[in-house]
C-alpha cells in the first residue's frame, strides 16, 4: 500500500491496516506523535480504529524545541 | 504567584527550548532556571530515524507545563490548525499564538493573530498571543477572551532588550490581564526592566540558550526576574532633579 506520509510518497506492507499499525512499523508507538489523517487531527484513542486505504495522507509531527 | 487561566505558577519566567547546544546543558538550564512553563514547536517528525533523540523525552512531564507555539504559520487559519495537532498529543491545553507577518523582522501579523486568539478561545483552549507592543491590541486580544498578552520587547532573538518601555507599561496598565514580555530579551538587566515596569512574567530563548554558559545564564534570568519583581512591588522611590542627604544634616560635631 503507498501512503502519503509527511508530504513524501511511502510504501508500507499490507499488513499495516491502521494507524496504530502505521506507528508500530516506524516503531514509534512508544513516542509522542500527533497524527492527522487524510487532514483530520486524530486523538490518541482513534489510532486503533482508523483503517487506513492506498493513499492516505498522513502528517505525522511532534514537539521540538522553540521559542 | 502568577495565574494564567486555570494554572497558577511560582516561576515568572517561561523558557524556550530552541537552538541549545546539547541536551545536557539544556536540561540543567531548565532545572537552574526554576521555570515551570517550556516552550515548543510542532514540526513533522523524522519517520526513517525513530530514534533521534528528543528533548521532551528527557524530561519528567509532570514538573512542567507545555506551551506549544505556532510558529511557521503566516495566517490564523494555519496558526489554528498547529494549536490543535499539540492539543491532541493530550499533553497540553495551553497555545502560544505566533503568526509571523514579516521574516525579516520576525514582527506579528496582528490581524491574524487575533483571528486565530479568537478561534482558539472558542476551542477552549488557555490561549497566550505573541503580539506587538500595541495596547489596542492587547485591548482586543482581552476582548476575545485570551488569557494573558505577549509583548514583545524587540524583534525575536535579536538580543537588543526593551526598546519602548512606554508601550509596554501603556499594555500593563491597561490591560487586566498578566501581561508576558516575549522577544527580544538579551540580558538580565533586560528581564530585571521588564519586571520593574510591572510585567507579570518573561519569556526568553536565545538569551539562555546562546549564552556562552546557559546554565549560568539561566540562573542570571532567573534571578533578575525575581529581583525586578520584589522591586516592581517593593515601589521605587520617586526621581529627583537634585540630591537628597541620606545622612542626617543636625548635631554635627564640630562647630
Amino acid at each position: 500500500m503507498e501512503l502519503v506520509i509527511n508530504g513524501d510518497k511511502v510504501e508500507v506492507p499490507n499488513s499495516v491496516e491502521t494507524i496504530a499499525h502505521l506507528l508500530h512499523h516506524f516503531e514509534l508507538q512508544q513516542k509522542v506523535v500527533i497524527v492527522e489523517w487524510n487532514a483530520k487531527i486524530l486523538e490518541k484513542g482513534l489510532h486503533q480504529e482508523t483503517k487506513l486505504c492506498n493513499g492516505d495522507k498522513v502528517e505525522l509531527v511532534h514537539f521540538v524545541g522553540g521559542g | 504567584m502568577l495565574k494564567i487561566g486555570s494554572y497558577e505558577f511560582t516561576s515568572r519566567l517561561l523558557l524556550g527550548t530552541g537552538k541549545y547546544p546539547d541536551f545536557d546543558i539544556q536540561k540543567e538550564a531548565v532545572a537552574v532556571s526554576g521555570t515551570e512553563i517550556l516552550t515548543f514547536s510542532v514540526r513533522r517528525m523524522n519517520i526513517f530515524e525513530p530514534s533521534l533523540p528528543n528533548f521532551l523525552e528527557k524530561l519528567d512531564l509532570k514538573k512542567y507545563i507545555l506551551l506549544p507555539n505556532t510558529a511557521g504559520a503566516k495566517t490564523a487559519i494555519e496558526a489554528v490548525r498547529i494549536a490543535k495537532l499539540a492539543k491532541a498529543s493530550g499533553l497540553c491545553d495551553m497555545v502560544k499564538v505566533e503568526v509571523i507577518g514579516c521574516q525579516k523582522t520576525l514582527l506579528p501579523d496582528p490581524i491574524e493573530t487575533l483571528k486565530a486568539s479568537e478561534e482558539l478561545v472558542k476551542e477552549g483552549f488557555i490561549v497566550l498571543p505573541y503580539t506587538s507592543d500595541d495596547v489596542l491590541l492587547a485591548k482586543r486580544l482581552e476582548e476575545v477572551g485570551c488569557h494573558a498578552i505577549m509583548p514583545g520587547a524587540s524583534p525575536i532573538g535579536s538580543g537588543q532588550g526593551i526598546i519602548n518601555p512606554l508601550n509596554l507599561s501603556f499594555i500593563i496598565e491597561q490591560t487586566n490581564l498578566p501581561v508576558i514580555i516575549d522577544a527580544g530579551i538579551g540580558t538580565p538587566s533586560d528581564a530585571a526592566i521588564a519586571m520593574e515596569l510591572g510585567a507579570d512574567g518573561v519569556l526568553l530563548n536565545t538569551a539562555v540558550s546562546g549564552a556562552n554558559d546557559p546554565v549560568k545564564m539561566a540562573l542570571a534570568m532567573k534571578l533578575a526576574i525575581e529581583a525586578g519583581r520584589l522591586g516592581f512591588e517593593a515601589g521605587r522611590i520617586p526621581k529627583k532633579r537634585y540630591a537628597t542627604a541620606s545622612s542626617p544634616s543636625e548635631r554635627m560635631s564640630f562647630s
